[in-house]
C-alpha cells in the first residue's frame, strides 16, 4: 500500500502542489467572505449549491479530478495531442463567437446542459501547449524570422477571436506568451520597443500633444547636437533619429487620437482615462473607488476575517469574481496582502525554476507559459483593484470564484507538474 | 539553443518582481500610508442616524401641560433616488393623484435640487404613517421619514412668553464661539421666549445610532450590536409658576385691548401670569402652520408678536407715586408724618402746576397724599430727595435717586427668564444732561415725581416694584421657572435670592402700604375691592404723546393699575396697563382685580361677573386698527388649545 502510494505521488513537486491547495483555499476563504451574511445557514447553502462559495467548493472537487486523471496520464500523451487541443480550443472559440451567450456585456461563454462556459479561458492551455510543441519541434529554428512569425499568429489568432468575443481582457493575457517567446530567443529590443510603446501610450493620454511635440523636437535636437560628429560620418544616423522623432509625434498626434476615438469602445476609453485618473465621473470611477476603499480601509493588520464592511456590503461590484482581492486587502490588510503575494511570487518563481530544470524544450516552453499567463492574470488583476489598469475583467488564478478559471489553471498547473515528473525523459 | 538565452530567466524573474513591488508600495500606500480610505469606508457603510429625544414638556403650577409635544412625521423625498417604486401604491396611502405624485416630485426639485431630501408629505396623520412604516421598504432609499418636534399647546395661550422652535438659522451654525456647536443642519432650536432661554434643558440629549447600511443605502442592521450608539435623553420638563386660569383669563380679557399684565407672586418672584395683549393662539406657529401665519403675525397692525409685558414701555404715571415716596423715606429726607400744603397745584418751581385735589389737608401725610394721589406732594417729595444734602448737589443726588430705580429693578433689565427684554428709560445723569444741555435743577424733571417725563418702565418692572412694596422692602427676580424635573443645576438659583433694597423702617413703610390700601378701600380704585381680601393699589392714567407727520400729538391717556393683595402675607402683585384707554379705574382696575379675586378666592362672585363679561367684551383698538388687524380671524381658526376654552366656560359658569 505504502509502496503503490508512493509511486502514485513519485516526483510531484510538492512546493507548487502545496502553494496550489493554499491559493485555492484562501480563495475559498475569500469568496465565503465576500457572500456570507450573518446568519446565513452553511451546510444548507452548501448542499443547495444556491451560493458562489459553494459552488466553488464543487468547482474545486471536479478540478481535483481532472487534476488526478492529468496525473495519471503519460506525459507523452500532451506532446501528442497539443495541435489537436489547439484545434480544438480554436474551434470551441469559433463556435461560441457563432452562438456564444451573453454574460455581461460578452459572448465567451459556451452554456451546456445548464453551465456556463467560457472557452477563452480554457484555449489559453490550448494555445500553452500548442505553442510549447512548436517551439520545441526539430524543424523550428527560432532565430528565423518565419518562425518567429508563425509564433506570434498562433498567439494571435485566438486573440483576435477573443477580442471580436468581447473579452478584451481575457485576449491581452494572450500577450503574456511574448515572454514566453522572448525567453526563447525574441529579440530584447521588442521589449523595450513594448514598454517605450506603453510609456508612449500613456503620455499621449495624460499631456497634452503639443506639449509632447515640443519635447519630442527638443529631445531629437539634443540628441542630433551630441551626436553631430557620428552623424557626420554616418548619415543613416541622422535619418534614424529623424524617422522615431517623426513616429513618436504622428503616433501620440493622429495614432492615439484616433484609435481612441474610432477604434476603442466608450466604456475602455472612459475605464483607461479613470485608471489615469483624468475622469472623475462618479458612474466611471465607481468599481475602482469602491475597490480602493475596501483595500485601503483594510489598514495594516486588516479588519479581521468576515469582519470588511465593505465587501460584505456589497459595495464592491464582482467581488467574488474579478475583484476577490478586495476581500483579501480588506480582512487581512496589508500584512495579509503582503502574505498573499508572497505565496504568488513563490508560485511563480519556483515555476521558473521547475522550467529552467527541464531537459526537453517542451516542458521548459510549457512552464514558462505557466508562469507568464499566471504573472499576467495576477498582475492586471491586482493593479486593477488598486487603481493602477484599468478595469478589464479577468480573474485571479485560483482565487476568484469561477469554474473554468478554476479548472483551466488546476490543468495548467497539473499538465505543468506531469511534465515536470517525467522531466528525465525528453519529450518532442 | 536555450543555453543561449538561459540569462533571460533573469529578466522574466526582474519583471515580475518589479511589477508585484509597484504593487506592494501601491498596496503600502494605500493600506498603510493613506488613512481617508478607512474614513471613506465608515462613510460608505455607517449610517449616522441621529435620534432625536422629545423636547421637554412645560407645565403650570397645577402641573397642567402648557407646552406639550406631538409625535408627526414628515414624509421627505430625495429626487434622484426615486426610481422603479410603486408609485400607485404610495398615491393610494397618500390619499393623492399620480399627476400630484410627479407635481411633488418636481416642486422638490426646484426647491432643494435633485440630491437633497426635501419636504414631500408633511405631519402625516398617524394613519398614513403606520402604513407608510409598514411599506417604507419599497420607496428607499428615495423616500424617508422624519420625525418633527412639534409643539402642540393645549390650553392656547401663552404665546409671548413660551417662545417657539424653528430650524437652526445659517447664522447660528456660523457661529464660531461653539455655543451651537452640537447642532446641525435641520435641527430644532429654541428662537424665542422659555424655548431659547432653556432649550439646553428643553432638548434633552440627542442620541446617535449607528447603523451598517449596503451598497443601496439600504439599513442592515445596527454596527457591532450597537456598542457605539448613544441613546438619546429626552429634555427635562419644566415647572412654572405660572397659573393656567389667570393667564386664560388675562388673555381673554386683553384680547380686544393693547396693553400687558404681569402678576407676580410677590414671595417667590413666580410669574403667575404674563399677557401681552393682544396675543395670538401659540398653536399658530406649531410644525407646518408657522410658514402660513408667521408672516401674518409680524406685519399685523397690533403687534402680536411683541411682548408688550417686557418690550413695551409706558410712562408709568400715578402708580409711580409710591416709589417716589418709598426713596424719599429710605433717603431719611421726609417721614412718613411728611406732610406738603397743597392748595390745587404746585407752584415752587415757578410755573404753577395744577392738579386734581384742593381741600386743604389732602397731603397732609404720605398715606393721605397717596391716598388722594397728590400731584404737589410728590413733585416735592421727589425734588427734596435729589436735592438732598447728604449727596452734595442736585447732580449727585439725581444720580443716587436713579440708584434706588436700579435697586428696585426699574430702568434695567430686570432679568426674567425669558430673552428681550427692554431696559425702560429712568432720568439719570446722562439723560438729563442730553435733555437739558447739562443745565438743570430739581425742578426740570419734578414731573417724574408723580410718573411723567423722563420715565417710561416695562409692566414687568412695575409689577416688580409691587412685590417689592407688598414684601415690604425685597423681592426675588421675576421668573416663570419655579423648578426643573430631575434637575440638579443651579441654573435656578438665582431666582430663589432674597434681594432687599430698602433699609425703612416698618412704620415708614405701613404708610405707603396704608395708603395704597385706602385707594382701594375709598380711592381711585374702588373697583379694586375683593370681599374678605384687603387689597392695596394705585391707579395711573398717564398721559402720553406720539409723533405723527412730523408733530407732536398727544393721544388718549393709558389706563394703569399696580397693585397687591392681601395687604398683609401678600400672595398676588400685579400690574396692568391698557394703552390709549382713559383712566386707570376703567380698564386697567377691573381687569386686575378680576384676576386677582380669581387667584385668591378661585371664583369669580356671582355680583362681579358682570364687570368680568364687560371686560371680555370691551374692544379700545382704534377703528383703523381694529378694520386692518387679521389677528381676530386668525385666532379664531382653532388648530388646538381647546382647552382654553374649557377654563373659560367653568369660570363664566356657562
Amino acid at each position: 500500500m505504502n509502496r503503490s502510494q508512493a509511486k502514485l505521488t513519485a516526483g510531484i513537486d510538492w512546493p507548487i502542489f502545496g502553494m496550489y491547495l493554499a491559493l485555492v483555499f484562501i480563495g475559498f476563504l475569500a469568496i465565503f467572505a465576500a457572500e456570507y451574511r450573518e446568519g446565513d445557514h452553511v451546510i444548507q447553502n452548501l448542499l443547495s449549491q444556491n451560493k458562489n462559495w459553494a459552488r466553488q467548493v464543487l468547482w474545486f472537487g471536479v478540478s481535483i479530478v481532472l487534476a488526478t486523471g492529468i496525473w495519471l496520464t503519460d506525459s507523452k500523451f500532451f506532446t501528442a495531442t497539443a495541435n489537436l487541443f489547439y484545434a480544438f480550443g480554436i474551434l470551441l472559440l469559433l463556435v461560441v463567437l457563432a452562438i456564444g451567450t451573453g454574460v455581461k456585456g460578452s459572448n465567451s461563454w459556451l452554456e451546456l446542459g445548464g453551465f456556463r462556459f467560457q472557452p477563452a479561458e480554457f484555449t489559453k492551455l490550448c494555445t500553452c501547449l500548442a505553442l510549447a510543441k512548436y517551439l520545441s519541434a526539430m524543424e523550428t529554428d527560432f532565430t528565423k524570422l518565419r518562425s518567429r512569425l508563425i509564433a506570434v499568429g498562433m498567439v494571435m489568432f485566438p486573440l483576435a477571436i477573443i477580442i471580436l468575443q468581447d473579452e478584451t481582457g481575457l485576449a491581452l493575457v494572450y500577450l503574456a506568451f511574448f515572454l514566453v517567446m522572448y525567453r526563447e530567443g525574441l529579440p530584447g529590443v521588442l521589449l523595450v520597443i513594448a514598454f517605450s510603446g506603453i510609456v508612449l501610450v500613456l503620455s499621449a493620454l495624460l499631456i497634452d500633444k503639443f506639449i509632447l511635440l515640443y519635447i519630442f523636437t527638443g529631445v531629437a535636437a539634443v540628441v542630433i547636437y551630441f551626436n553631430r560628429y557620428q552623424i557626420r560620418r554616418k548619415k543613416s544616423r541622422l535619418v534614424t533619429i529623424i524617422a522615431i522623432w517623426a513616429f513618436c509625434s504622428s503616433f501620440v498626434m493622429y495614432v492615439v487620437p484616433f484609435v481612441f476615438t474610432n477604434v476603442l469602445k466608450d466604456y475602455q476609453v472612459r475605464r483607461i482615462y479613470v485608471m489615469l485618473g483624468q475622469e472623475n465621473d462618479p458612474k466611471a470611477t465607481y468599481n475602482t473607488r469602491q475597490s480602493m476603499i475596501a483595500i485601503g480601509s483594510g489598514g495594516f493588520w486588516g479588519k479581521g476575517y468576515l469582519k470588511g464592511t465593505q465587501t460584505r456590503l456589497d459595495f464592491v461590484p464582482e467581488q467574488s469574481t474579478d475583484f476577490i482581492f478586495c476581500t483579501i486587502g480588506e480582512d487581512f490588510g496589508f500584512v495579509g496582502s503582503l502574505i498573499f503575494l508572497g505565496i504568488y511570487v513563490s508560485l511563480l518563481l519556483r515555476i521558473i525554476f521547475i522550467a529552467e530544470r527541464q531537459r526537453s524544450t517542451f516542458s521548459r516552453v510549457y512552464a514558462y507559459g505557466v508562469a507568464s499567463i499566471i504573472f499576467f492574470h495576477l498582475a492586471i488583476n491586482i493593479m486593477m483593484t488598486i487603481g493602477l489598469a484599468p478595469v478589464i475583467g479577468i480573474p485571479l488564478p485560483l482565487v476568484s470564484y469561477g469554474g473554468s478559471s478554476l479548472m483551466t489553471f488546476t490543468m495548467l498547473i497539473f499538465i505543468m507538474l506531469r511534465l515536470d515528473a517525467d522531466r528525465q525523459m525528453v519529450l518532442r | 539553443m536555450s543555453v543561449f538565452n538561459q540569462s533571460r530567466k533573469r529578466v522574466i524573474q526582474f519583471i515580475m518582481l518589479g511589477t508585484v513591488l509597484v504593487i506592494v508600495a501601491r498596496l503600502f500606500f494605500l493600506q498603510v500610508v493613506e488613512t481617508k480610505y478607512s474614513k471613506l469606508a465608515d462613510a460608505n457603510a455607517h449610517l449616522r442616524k441621529v435620534i432625536y429625544p422629545s423636547r421637554g414638556i412645560v407645565y403650570d403650577r397645577h402641573g397642567r401641560a402648557v407646552m406639550r409635544n406631538e409625535a408627526l412625521y414628515d414624509l421627505m423625498v430625495t429626487p434622484i433616488n426615486v426610481k422603479n417604486i410603486d408609485t400607485a401604491y404610495m398615491c393610494e396611502i397618500l390619499e393623492i393623484e399620480k399627476a400630484e405624485f410627479l407635481r411633488r416630485i418636481q416642486v422638490a426639485k426646484n426647491r432643494e435640487g435633485p440630491r437633497r431630501p426635501s419636504v414631500f408629505a408633511n405631519l402625516l396623520s398617524p394613519d398614513m404613517y403606520g402604513r407608510l412604516q409598514e411599506s417604507m421598504y419599497l420607496f428607499q432609499p428615495g423616500f424617508e421619514l422624519v420625525q418633527r418636534p412639534v409643539r402642540s399647546y393645549p390650553y392656547g395661550v401663552g404665546a409671548n412668553f413660551l417662545g417657539y422652535i424653528s430650524e437652526i438659522s445659517p447664522g447660528m451654525l456660523a457661529d464660531t464661539s461653539g455655543k451651537y456647536s452640537s447642532y446641525q443642519q435641520g435641527d430644532y432650536i429654541g428662537m424665542t421666549g422659555l424655548e431659547r432661554t432653556y432649550e439646553n434643558i428643553l432638548m434633552g440629549q440627542r442620541g446617535i445610532q449607528y447603523l451598517v447600511k449596503d451598497n443601496l443605502n439600504r439599513p442592515q442592521g445596527s454596527l457591532e450590536g450597537g456598542i457605539f450608539d448613544t441613546a438619546a435623553i429626552a429634555g427635562k420638563n419644566l415647572r412654572l409658576a405660572l397659573d393656567l386660569d389667570l393667564q386664560v383669563l388675562g388673555e381673554k380679557m386683553m384680547a380686544g385691548k393693547i396693553g400687558s399684565i404681569v402678576a407676580i407672586d410677590p414671595q417667590t418672584g413666580g410669574i403667575l401670569a404674563m399677557v401681552s395683549g393682544p396675543t395670538f393662539d401659540p398653536n399658530l406657529l406649531s410644525g407646518s402652520y408657522r410658514a402660513k401665519n408667521l408672516g401674518i403675525l409680524l406685519t399685523d397692525t397690533v403687534k402680536p408678536m411683541f411682548n408688550r409685558a417686557i418690550q413695551a414701555i409706558y410712562p408709568p404715571g400715578s402708580t409711580f407715586k409710591p416709589i417716589t415716596g418709598l426713596i424719599a423715606l429710605d433717603e431719611g429726607v421726609i417721614g412718613p408724618d411728611f406732610g406738603f400744603p397743597c392748595h390745587g397745584g404746585y407752584g415752587l418751581c415757578g410755573r404753577f402746576s395744577r392738579c386734581t385735589h384742593s381741600n386743604p389737608g389732602h397731603a397732609a401725610n404720605m398715606r393721605v397724599a397717596l391716598a388722594n394721589s397728590c400731584n404737589s406732594y410728590f413733585m416735592h417729595v421727589y425734588r427734596l430727595s435729589v436735592d438732598n444734602k447728604k449727596w452734595g448737589g442736585t447732580k449727585n443726588g439725581q444720580a443716587k435717586w436713579v440708584e434706588y430705580l436700579k435697586a428696585m429693578g426699574l430702568g434695567r433689565r430686570i432679568g426674567v427668564d425669558i430673552p428681550s427684554e427692554a431696559m425702560g428709560i429712568v432720568p439719570d445723569t446722562a439723560r438729563m444732561n442730553r435733555v437739558y444741555r447739562n443745565v438743570w435743577n430739581s425742578c426740570s424733571e419734578m414731573y417724574v415725581g408723580m410718573g411723567q417725563g423722563q420715565l417710561s418702565l416695562t409692566p414687568i418692572q412695575l409689577a416688580n416694584a409691587m412685590c417689592i412694596i407688598a414684601n415690604r422692602g425685597w423681592y426675588h427676580i421675576p421668573h416663570f421657572v419655579e423648578s426643573i424635573d430631575q434637575d440638579k443645576s443651579d441654573i435656578l438659583k438665582k431666582y430663589k435670592e432674597k434681594i432687599s433694597v430698602a433699609h425703612i423702617s416698618s412704620d415708614a413703610f405701613q404708610s405707603v402700604v396704608d395708603g395704597m390700601a385706602d385707594v382701594v378701600t375709598s380711592g381711585t380704585a374702588r373697583k379694586a375691592q375683593i370681599e374678605g381680601f384687603e387689597v392695596c393699589g394705585k391707579t395711573g392714567t398717564a398721559e402720553n404723546t406720539t409723533i405723527v407727520n412730523g408733530k407732536m400729538v398727544k393721544l388718549k391717556d393709558h389706563s394703569l393699575f399696580v397693585g397687591f393683595a392681601p395687604k398683609n402675607n401678600p400672595k398676588i402683585a400685579i400690574a396692568v396697563v391698557v394703552e390709549n384707554a382713559g383712566f386707570g379705574a376703567t380698564y386697567a382696575v377691573p381687569i386686575a382685580s378680576i384676576l386677582m379675586e380669581k387667584y385668591l378666592t378661585d371664583t369669580i362672585s356671582a355680583k362681579r361677573k358682570p364687570v368680568l363679561e364687560q371686560m371680555l367684551n370691551s374692544n379700545t383698538f382704534s377703528p383703523e386698527i381694529k378694520h386692518k388687524s387679521k389677528l381676530d380671524s386668525l385666532n379664531s381658526v382653532n388648530y388646538a388649545g381647546a382647552e382654553g376654552a374649557v377654563i373659560m366656560r367653568k369660570i363664566l359658569g356657562h
